[in-house]
Parts: C-alpha cells; structure tokens; sequence
C-alpha cells in the first residue's frame, strides 16, 4: 500500500493532464466536428507566456498565461476556423495542422527553438505527508486541481446557460441553431474553455518539466488525441477517462515494466491503445450521430 | 397576422415536389395539409420554415417578404416546426430539451426551467421531466417535440406528421391537445396527417395535395365532396 500511494499520485497527475488536454481537443470536436491540432499551440504559447514572465510574480506570470491562451484560441477561431465553418472536417483539420505549424515555426522565430527554463509554480517544490508516505506537492497539486477542473466543467455544462447551449449544439447542432442558440457564440464558448483548461495544462505541465520549447505542447496533445479516440471522438465523459486512462497506463508501464523494457514504454502503451480499438473501434464511450450532420 | 405561400414550385432534379402551390394559414385557425406519401406536404412544410428555398413562388410573413430567409429566421419570427423524426436531443433530459429552446429565446437558466415545467406540465410530461429522452416512448417523444415547439413562443405551428405511429387512442388524445393549442396560445396551426378521420374533426380548412399540385382545398365537408379529391385520394368509386 504504501508505495501504491506515490505511484497512483504519478499515474493520476500525468492522466489528469491527458484529461485536461483531452477535453479541450473535445469541446471544440463535439460542437464543430473540427479536430483541433492547434490545440498544441494553445498550450505551448501560454507557456513561453510563463517563460517572459519568469521575473514576475506567481500570480501575474499565470494570470498572463491564461489570458495569452484564450486571446489566442479566440483569435485563431475568428482568423482560420470560422471562415471555413461548414466545410468538411479534413479541411478544417488541416487547415488546424496550418495554424499549428505556423504559430510553431513563430515561436522558432521569436525564441530559438533551444529549451528555455520555466518554473512557475517553484513554491511547490516540497512533498508532504500522505498515508504515511511523503507525496511530491506539484504532483498532489495537479491531481487535486484536475479534479477540481472536472467537476467545474461538469458542473458548467449542466447547469449554466452556456453550458447547456453547449451540449445540445453538441447533440445536434442545426436543430440547436433552429432553436435559437447562436452558433458564434457557442463556437466561442467552447474556444474558450478549451484555451483555459489549456494554460492550466501549460502551467502544471511546465511545472513538471521545467523548460519549454516550441514542441512542448505537441507532446502531450498527441498524447491526448490518442486518449480522445480511446474514449470515443465527440463523447466528453469518454475525452476525460480516455486522458486518465492512457495517462495511467502510461505511468504503470514506466513503474511495473522491467527495466530494460522501460525505454519502450510508448510502443507497450500504443499496443493497448491498438487493441482497445481493435475490439471498440468507436472507442470506449462512443458519440451518438457522429455522422448525422445535416 | 398571416403565413402565405404564392405560387411556390420546388423541383429536386427534374423532379416536380410541389409545383405552383399556394397556401395561407392565419392565426387562430388549424388547416390540414393531406396528401398521399410524395404529394409534397413535407417540402411544402420545409419551404414555410425555410428549409427549403424555392426554385419559384413567393412566402410572406404579415405581408414581409420571407422567401429568402433562413430556417433560424422563421424560427425567431415565430414560424416554428416540427419533424417527422422529431430530433430531440437524445442524451439531455426532456426537461433540458426544452430549456435549450426557452434559452434560446433569451431567457436564463434558472427562468427556463421554471417554464420549461409548466410547459412539460400543460402537455401531461411532467413525469417526464427528467427522464433522458432517449428514454421515451413513441408518442412521449412526439409530446416532447411539441412542448419544444411551444417554448419557442410560435404564432404558426407546422407540424410534419404528429400522429405517425400513434394508436388510435394516442391520436385522438394528440387531436384534442392540438386543438387546445390553438386556443391557448392563439396560433395558426397547419398540421400533416394522414388520418382523415382526425383532420376532419380538427381543422377548419383542408389543403389537399397530390404528385406535388393542390388537388382541392377548402372546408372539410367542401373537400370530401369535390369529385376531384374522391377520385385521386380515396380512390374511385369512392
């Protein structure tokens, strides 16, 4: 038991991350069926965001972060999605593949693309007691605050206006439209919850790592796009046990694997993601009509 | 207040769905549109709700023109419709169904929900309220369909085919709700039916189509007795 606690706070503070991105790339795929490379860029940008702002205080570096992320997520809706809003999802997902190479090679530009050092939550550097055994305090913190996360957009979701407009353009969006929900708005909507819980990824995530480069974001939105297909495209229950799930596999490879399989951990992990598919191609929570789009 | 279609002709191809129909519907009043399967009464529907353009032929809000507006549109100017298939949203609960529309229309979450259950209530859904509504029965579902309809505060209800796969009982009991619509919410109605039997009772005027032409129109006891009607629609010798 006791070094089942450390090992779970791993597990879950890597999956609550893959959650986090997963459900960004979810909200927006579940309201326009665009699947949001780009969503890359949203986290890496707020976190050179972290990186200029190093000097400054804590709470003024994340504050800069986030609001970095959600002008940006807003600013690529208006600029690359919403002129092509209607046209077919492989033309929206590369022209998501051209916005997140552009904004990539503009940071190559503006930065260099060598690591830079980022550390913007330092304070939490310690461990403290848990069930007898000493847990690192970011880790703790990520867990605590992915969950956190979850239950808010849960609770968004069900109970606010926005939130409902949200899920039923979702469920169906022409007859949402019909309805009276404006499409601009909700679109908006769902840009800016997917920006906000990518600058919490790009603080807790840079935390981890400590530096940034312009892949930074790329590593884990791959990751996370994997957890989207595991727990069913356009199903946000099945986005945030997908992130979870590949987030704990990954961790519990890492720590059961034998050592010299170790280095090949994500060859094991996508073996598991290709047999889930294998038997639930549609992925573990499948969307209903995810077709249907008249 | 008035809805009119003039001269509208829709053509799918080299297909003729409605050709040179004109129909009004005023408020207050229930008109019937009937017609065998591929008459032309769904597009027809589609093209007073803007679902469908017209290749030619005229539709006016109180006297606007409308012909080119979109389906959201109508909506919001108070043409609202109905489906065949219904298209409620399957994972949220029928309550939440007809929140979307109540929001829609500019009100709050907590002031939606408020009404969204006295509508659920005025149609004998409260039961359903919060039941998921891929969890209904046939007729629940077409019920629900309607409860949305009426949050979007409608001055015309089309309504495509609300008795489909009803039982005789059910039907009857839809007919009845129908005609309470009317009176209550004071909108004109036009409704597609295939069972004479209960157009006949609900409304006022028929409008009867046939390979997408008006075969006859007119009050029920009018239509039943054009020569026209009882040769195409119920057969000869009819």
């Amino acid at each position: 038991m006791s070094n089942l606690v450390p090992v779970l706070i791993d597990a879950f503070s890597v999956g609550g991350l893959y959650a986090l991105t997963a459900l960004g790339i979810g909200l927006i795929f579940s309201v326009m069926r665009l699947a949001n490379f780009a969503h890359a860029e949203f986290v890496t940008v707020p976190a050179y965001a972290l990186f200029v702002l190093s000097a400054q205080p804590t709470v003024m570096a994340i504050s800069a972060a986030v609001l970095v992320a959600v002008v940006l997520s807003l600013a690529t809706e208006r600029a690359a999605f919403r002129p092509l809003r209607g046209i077919d999802p492989a033309t929206m997902l590369i022209a998501s593949f051209t916005v997140s190479m552009f904004l990539q090679r503009l940071l190559v530009f503006a930065f260099d693309s060598r690591l830079k050092p980022v550390d913007p939550l330092a304070f939490l550097s310690g461990s403290v007691p848990l069930f007898g055994v000493s847990v690192n305090l970011l880790k703790l913190t990520t867990v605590i605050t992915c969950l956190v996360l979850l239950v808010a957009l849960t609770l968004f979701l069900k109970y606010t206006r926005f939130g409902l407009e949200m899920r039923a353009a979702a469920e169906d969006f022409t007859m949402s439209r019909l309805l009276g929900v404006r499409a601009n708005r909700v679109i908006a909507t769902a840009f800016v919850l997917s920006a906000l819980l990518a600058a919490v990824v790009a603080v807790l995530f840079s935390a981890q790592t400590g530096f940034v480069q312009p892949r930074f974001g790329l590593q884990i939105v791959i990751i996370a796009f994997v957890a989207t297909v595991i727990g069913g495209l356009g199903n946000l229950l099945g986005a945030a046990v997908g992130g979870f799930l590949v987030g704990v596999v990954a961790t519990l490879l890492q720590t059961y694997l034998p050592p010299d399989l170790r280095p090949f951990r994500e060859a094991f992990l996508f073996l598991i993601v290709i047999v889930v598919l294998l038997f639930r191609p549609q992925g573990l929570f499948p969307a209903r009509g995810l077709k249907e789009r008249i | 207040m008035t809805l009119e279609a003039s001269a509208i002709t829709v053509r799918f191809g080299g297909i003729r769905a409605v050709e040179d129909v004109s129909l009004r519907l005023h408020q207050g009043e229930i008109v019937g549109l009937i017609g065998p399967n591929g008459a032309g009464k769904t597009t027809l529907v589609n093209v007073l709700s803007g679902f469908q353009r017209p290749r030619a032929g005229r539709i006016a809000l109180n006297g606007e023109d409308a012909t080119r507006w979109p389906a959201h549109r109508f909506a919001r100017n108070g043409v609202v419709r109905t489906f065949q298939a219904v298209r409620l949203y399957p994972g949220m609960t029928v309550a939440e169904n007809v929140e979307t529309a109540l929001v829609g229309t500019g009100l709050g979450r907590a002031a939606a929900r408020g009404q969204a259950l006295e509508i659920l209530n005025y149609l004998g859904l409260t039961g359903r309220a919060a039941l998921p509504a891929k969890a209904l029965s046939y007729g629940d579902e077409r019920r629900v369909g309607i409860a949305r309809a009426l949050a979007m505060e409608p001055r015309f209800l089309l309504l495509d085919e609300p008795a489909a796969g009803l039982n005789i009982g059910e039907a009857e009991e839809l007919d009845r709700t129908i005609a309470r619509i009317r009176d209550d919410f004071s909108c004109g109605i036009l409704v597609i039916e295939h069972n004479m039997a209960l157009v006949m009772n609900l409304c006022e005027r028929l409008h009867v189509l046939a390979t997408g032409r008006t075969l006859a129109e007119g009050t029920p006891a009018e239509v039943m007795a054009n020569p026209a009607f009882k040769d195409a629609y119920l057969g000869a010798d009819a």
